[in-house]
Formats: C-alpha cells, sequence, structure tokens
C-alpha cells in the first residue's frame, strides 16, 4: 500500500509498504477513506518530539470502511468508521474511569521503557506519532490496523459525509474537552490562545458550552477571521499587547479561563521564546513554553488554566509564584476521545457543531508532502488539510 | 538458596541475559524483611525499593501492578507455569518436570539455559513461591503475591525475584545496556501479564504478525 513516512526533519515522504494484517483478536483493518495532518504531526515534522523513527507511518486524524476483522473485533465489514487517535482498551483502571488517554495497556510493554524515568509512567498508545507511544503505524496510508477495534472506532450512519464526521478523530473532541476543562459559568471569559484547528474548536466549543465571551489570540488575519465567524473577540498579538488587552476586555479581574491551543512550538520574538528556541533547537528537550507562561499571567485569580496544546520535555521560567499565588487550576492531557465520540457525532449530526469550516485544502494522498509544507509554513491559508487515498 | 553455580566458559552478558530472562520474580524476601527493620530502614516502602539493591550475593528487584480482575483468576493463571511464557518475552517454554518445572529461556545469539524450579510456598489466590534446584544454570528465587485492591480495581499484583548476578555489580550494570536488567525486563513481564488479563491480549505495534 501507499502511506506517507517519516524520514527525518521535514523530510516526509510517500513511499509503498506492506499492507497491515490483524495481529490480535480485537484488531481490525480499515480501508481510509480520509485522513487530516494535524498540528501535532507538524510537531513530529519540526522534530521536536522525541522517539520517531524514519519509516514511521504517520497520522492519527483518519477514518474509513472496515475491510477485516479479528476474531474478538464487534465491527463488521464494510461499516464506516471514525477512529480516534488514542489507542485504548476499554478494560483498565483509567478506561474504567474514561481517561481513555491514560490507558494502561495499549503502549506496548517494550516500548515503556524510556517513558517511566522521563514522565514517571508510561504512556498510553497512539496512532502515528511517536515511538514513546507504541510507535504505532498512522493512518496517513491506504489501510491501517486497528487495535481494540471493539471500543475506538465509532460506527458512523449514513448520512453525514466524510469531512463532516472525520474530526471527531482528534481535534473536534480536543477542543470540545478544552472546553469542558474551563469549567465553564455564566458570564465567564474564556482566552484561547492559537486559532489553529484546536484552538478554532475550543472557541466554538467555549460558546456552545455558555461562555459570555471568547477571546481568541494568533497572530495570522485569516485564522483571526475564522474565529471572528466563530463568535469570538480577537487579538492580534503582533499588534496588541495581550496582557493589558485581556485585563481591560475583562473589566479589570482577567480571563476566568485560559487555554493553550498552541503548544510546544509557540511562535513571536518574546524574551522568553528567543531563549526556548535556542534551547529545543540545540535538542536539550526543552519546550516553548511562551503561552503557557503569558496565560497564567492573565488568568484571573483563582481561574483555571486548560492546556491541550502538546508539551513533550521540560520548561524553564515556569512562573510558579504566579500559579500557586493566583490559587489556579490546571487540566490538560491527551484527548479522552472515546468519551466524546457519541455525543459529538450527535451535535453533528443536529446541526449544532460544522467542522467543514476548516477545512482549507484537500489533497491526494500521494500529495501529502506538500500539505505538510504548506500546513506548515503558509499556516495562514492552510487552516486543515484533507488526504484522500 | 544453598547451591550456588556459575557456568564456566560462558560470555557474561550471556548468563546475564538469562539470568533476567526468565525471572520475573524472585524473593530474597526474608532477607529484604530483615533489612527492613534494620535502623536506619524505618520507613514502610517494600525493602526491593531501598537505595540498596543487593543483599548478600543476591540482587532483588519486584513490581506491583495492580489488574482489573479477581484474585482467583490471576492466581489460577500464573499457577500453571506453563502459561508464563505468553508475557514473558524470552520464556521459550516451562514445561512439568515431576515435582518441579522446567524453564528454558532464550538468551543472545540462540544460547539457551535451563531453570528448574520447585514451588515452595503455595496459598491459594494468595501467593506462590518458588525457587531454582540443583541442576539450574542460574540461582534465583521468586515469589508473587495477591492482594484485593481498595475499592473496585481489582487485585495488586506484586512480584519480587532475587538472583545471583554472575559478576557481581558490573554484571547488572551490562546487562542494563542490553536492556534485559531484572527490573526493565520484570515491569515488561508484569504490564504484559496485565495486559493479557485485562484485555485478553498483549498490546504490539507490529503491523504484521510476521514483523
Ligand atoms: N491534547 C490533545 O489531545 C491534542 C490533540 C490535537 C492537537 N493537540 C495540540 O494542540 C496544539 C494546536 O494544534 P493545531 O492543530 O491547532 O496546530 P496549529 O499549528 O495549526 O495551530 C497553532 C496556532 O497557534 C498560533 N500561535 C503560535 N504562537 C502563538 C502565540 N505566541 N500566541 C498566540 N497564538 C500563537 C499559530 O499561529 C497557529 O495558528 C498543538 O500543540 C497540537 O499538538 C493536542
Ligand atoms: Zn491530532
Ligand atoms: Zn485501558
Amino acid at each position: 500500500m501507499r502511506a506517507l513516512t517519516y524520514h527525518g526533519k521535514h523530510d516526509v515522504r510517500v513511499d509503498s509498504v506492506p499492507d497491515p494484517e490483524i495481529v490480535n483478536p480485537r484488531d481490525a483493518i480499515i480501508e481510509i477513506t480520509a485522513t487530516a495532518i494535524c498540528g501535532s504531526d507538524l510537531h513530529l515534522y519540526d522534530g521536536v518530539i522525541p522517539g520517531v523513527m524514519n519509516g514511521d507511518i504517520l497520522g492519527h486524524e483518519f477514518m474509513g470502511r472496515v475491510v477485516e476483522t479479528g476474531r474478538d473485533s464487534t465491527l463488521k465489514k464494510d461499516q464506516r468508521v471514525v477512529v480516534p487517535f488514542t489507542i485504548s482498551c476499554g478494560k483498565c483502571f483509567h478506561c474504567m474511569k474514561q481517561q481513555y488517554s491514560a490507558c494502561d495497556n495499549s503502549n506496548p510493554a517494550e516500548k515503556q521503557d524510556l517513558t517511566e524515568p522521563l514522565y514517571g509512567e508510561a504512556l498510553s498508545g497512539l496512532f502515528g506519532y511517536s515511538h514513546l507511544t507504541g510507535g504505532y503505524p498512522g493512518g496517513q496510508a491506504e489501510y491501517v490496523r486497528v487495535p481494540f477495534s471493539d471500543v475506538g472506532p465509532i460506527v458512523i450512519p449514513d448520512g453525514p459525509s466524510d469531512e463532516e464526521v472525520l474530526f471527531l478523530s482528534d481535534i473536534l473532541p480536543t477542543g470540545w474537552m478544552a472546553a469542558e476543562n474551563c469549567d465553564i459559568e455564566e458570564g465567564d471569559t474564556v482566552a484561547v490562545w492559537g486559532c489553529g484547528p484546536v484552538g478554532l474548536f475550543a472557541v466554538q466549543s467555549a460558546l456552545l458550552m455558555g461562555a459570555h465571551q471568547v477571546i481568541a489570540i494568533d497572530h495570522y488575519p485569516n485564522r483571526l477571521d475564522l474565529a471572528r465567524k466563530l463568535g469570538a473577540k480577537v487579538i492580534d498579538y503582533r499588534r496588541t499587547h495581550v496582557l493589558e488587552a485581556l485585563r481591560e476586555m475583562t473589566g479589570g479581574i482577567g480571563p476566568d479561563a485560559v487555554i493553550d491551543a498552541v503548544g510546544m512550538e509557540s511562535h513571536g520574538m518574546a524574551p522568553d521564546n528567543v531563549v526556548d528556541t535556542v534551547k529545543q533547537k540545540v535538542g536539550i528537550g526543552a519546550d516553548r513554553g511562551h503561552v503557557l507562561r503569558e496565560a497564567i499571567m492573565a488568568v484571573r485569580k483563582g481561574g483555571r488554566i486548560s492546556m491541550p496544546g502538546v508539551y513533550g520535555g521540560f520548561l524553564d521560567k515556569f512562573p510558579t509564584g504566579a500559579f500557586m499565588e493566583k490559587g489556579l487550576q490546571w487540566r490538560t492531557g491527551q484527548t479522552h476521545v472515546q468519551k466524546y465520540s457519541h455525543d459529538l457525532l450527535r451535535r453533528i449530526q443536529e446541526g449544532d457543531i460544522d467542522t467543514t469550516f476548516l477545512i482549507s485544502h484537500r489533497l491526494p494522498l500521494e500529495e501529502a508532502p506538500r500539505g505538510y509544507e504548506n500546513f506548515h509554513s503558509r499556516q495562514d491559508e492552510w487552516t486543515k488539510v484533507v488526504l484522500t487515498p | 538458596m544453598r547451591h550456588s553455580r556459575t557456568r564456566a566458559g560462558v560470555a557474561l552478558p550471556d548468563i546475564l541475559l538469562a539470568a533476567s530472562a526468565g525471572l520475573l520474580v524472585y524473593t530474597a524476601y526474608s532477607r529484604i524483611k530483615e533489612r527492613r527493620s534494620l535502623p536506619g530502614h524505618p520507613d514502610s516502602a517494600p525493602g526491593r525499593t531501598s537505595r540498596q539493591s543487593r543483599y548478600g550475593d543476591y540482587a532483588v528487584s519486584g513490581r506491583s501492578v495492580t489488574i482489573n480482575r479477581p484474585r482467583s483468576e490471576l492466581y489460577t493463571f500464573w499457577r500453571d507455569f506453563e502459561n508464563l511464557a505468553q508475557v514473558m518475552d524470552n520464556v521459550d517454554s516451562v514445561v512439568p518436570d515431576g515435582e518441579a518445572s522446567l524453564w528454558t529461556i532464550r538468551g543472545p545469539g540462540g544460547a539457551s539455559y535451563r531453570i528448574r524450579t520447585e514451588i515452595v510456598a503455595d496459598r491459594e489466590n494468595e501467593e506462590i513461591a518458588w525457587r531454582s534446584v540443583d541442576g539450574s544454570d542460574i540461582d534465583t528465587e521468586g515469589k508473587v503475591m495477591f492482594r484485593d485492591a481498595p475499592a473496585d480495581r481489582g487485585t495488586e499484583v506484586e512480584a519480587i525475584v532475587a538472583y545471583v548476578p554472575p559478576a557481581g555489580a558490573a554484571g547488572q550494570l551490562i546487562a542494563k545496556l542490553f536492556q534485559r536488567e531484572p527490573r526493565v525486563q520484570g515491569r515488561r513481564e508484569m504490564k504484559r501479564f496485565k495486559m493479557l488479563m485485562e484485555t485478553g491480549e498483549v498490546a504490539t505495534a507490529r503491523n504484521r504478525s510476521s514483523d
């Protein structure tokens, strides 16, 4: 089959690789009909996530048709399914608590050796990401092997098009969980850093959850425009002092909750960001924490920080003082996708949520490398790329 | 652990690899207990988590996992040592040998090692302990304990293994390079045991059976 594979920093190619097979009883094989490139893929593309190897098949946002099922799969041939990017067994302590992205059983034991010293615990398995999260071949391919297919994939009834449901695989639930982690109350202001797909879905979700106002921050005019169209107020950080503006737009209180939908590759020339960038380039496991620091400074006393943005290593100059003295709460994590799938599918079917506004480009899988290049370097116009094999 | 053995002529890492291999579990348990009550070790942590990891000739390691299944099911699986090859990477087989069990363990370069173990304690649904007997390539003891976990979390399983590293502390260091040090091996084995018991399969990222 054809698949998008990693060959080093800023070098991805579509190669011919062997087709996947059923390996475990709960597996299914899916023939991909649509797959997307994610901001998380850009962290891999930029080489800032440890444990990505040459030849790895990338892609964790995908859907398709069931073509083969293992003995214990509950899927049926020809069903149309969207597959969560988090691989979860559905049986362990964490899965029972619906903390699917903390599943104990999805990361092969021999892949857990590094994360225990690095993070204190093994991570769960993710598709098309790092060998720290299992090294599972991803879905930017013609076919993919889906473990625990009785738990993860959500069957899509006739009706919605692929494009309308594809983002159930990751960014829609990620934006939703980011807003849920804000514990939004009446009158609340939610500030969102980053108007990429995750930030935009967080904006949409926070408004649906009843936020009084949502303020979105970025520097790309087109992306800010998308946020505005969803109903957010916007701040262009190149033009405006973010901290001052947020205070003044909230009657001097500050936002009740803040969302870091940027992660470890914050843009900009703020002094802390420049220092962090150098450290990241030197490869000492440093994250770029400018957005997180700014969000902690901006949020009101007793406020909530929600961090869907991905980090992988260590952060210097973390404002511990502000965090403690202001009495903040902080929630984060890879999204517990399976927890939200059914509810969000229903909202799509009922027309409460539209996800297609996000898609700027549609390419055949063969042109995926061009998709990466542009989603990476021309972010303003390239808001989301959907690939079809 | 009365018998001691070294097999002349086998390269150091080989022996070690083998040593760590199947040893999922062992115990210089009584020794650890002694340690625990010594002055200077006044806390309530398991002895094997002490900063000191050698007890006399023995290296000791262990691992706990909570498994979301009833005690009896886990005990029953473990009590039949033949089952353990499913969760132990480099155990080729475990077969009954009279009262004892004969373990065949794969080392690097196709080398193969044998350990004969006998059960020294067996309390249904609670504890199984074993040790190697004469005629084994490696001197080892092991023990696994099953306790109800709090609330509805299933069973806490604790496995401890003690063995004599062939060349003293340096042996463990070398083995570490091969990532086969018992601590790592033990963790992998316990995690696989948990996977199999909870999900019915052992997670793998392989895309094809032949990979
Ligand atoms: N938690 C999860 O499960 C999960 C899932 C998907 C994605 N993510 C992560 O979410 C983050 C965003 O993903 P995406 O797909 O939207 O990525 P993206 O790269 O398309 O968007 C990031 C946006 O942040 C903006 N940005 C950069 N620096 C900024 C700054 N200083 N202030 C304000 N905005 C700034 C960029 O201009 C860009 O528009 C990534 O870190 C991604 O890895 C997490
Ligand atoms: Zn993603
Ligand atoms: Zn699980």
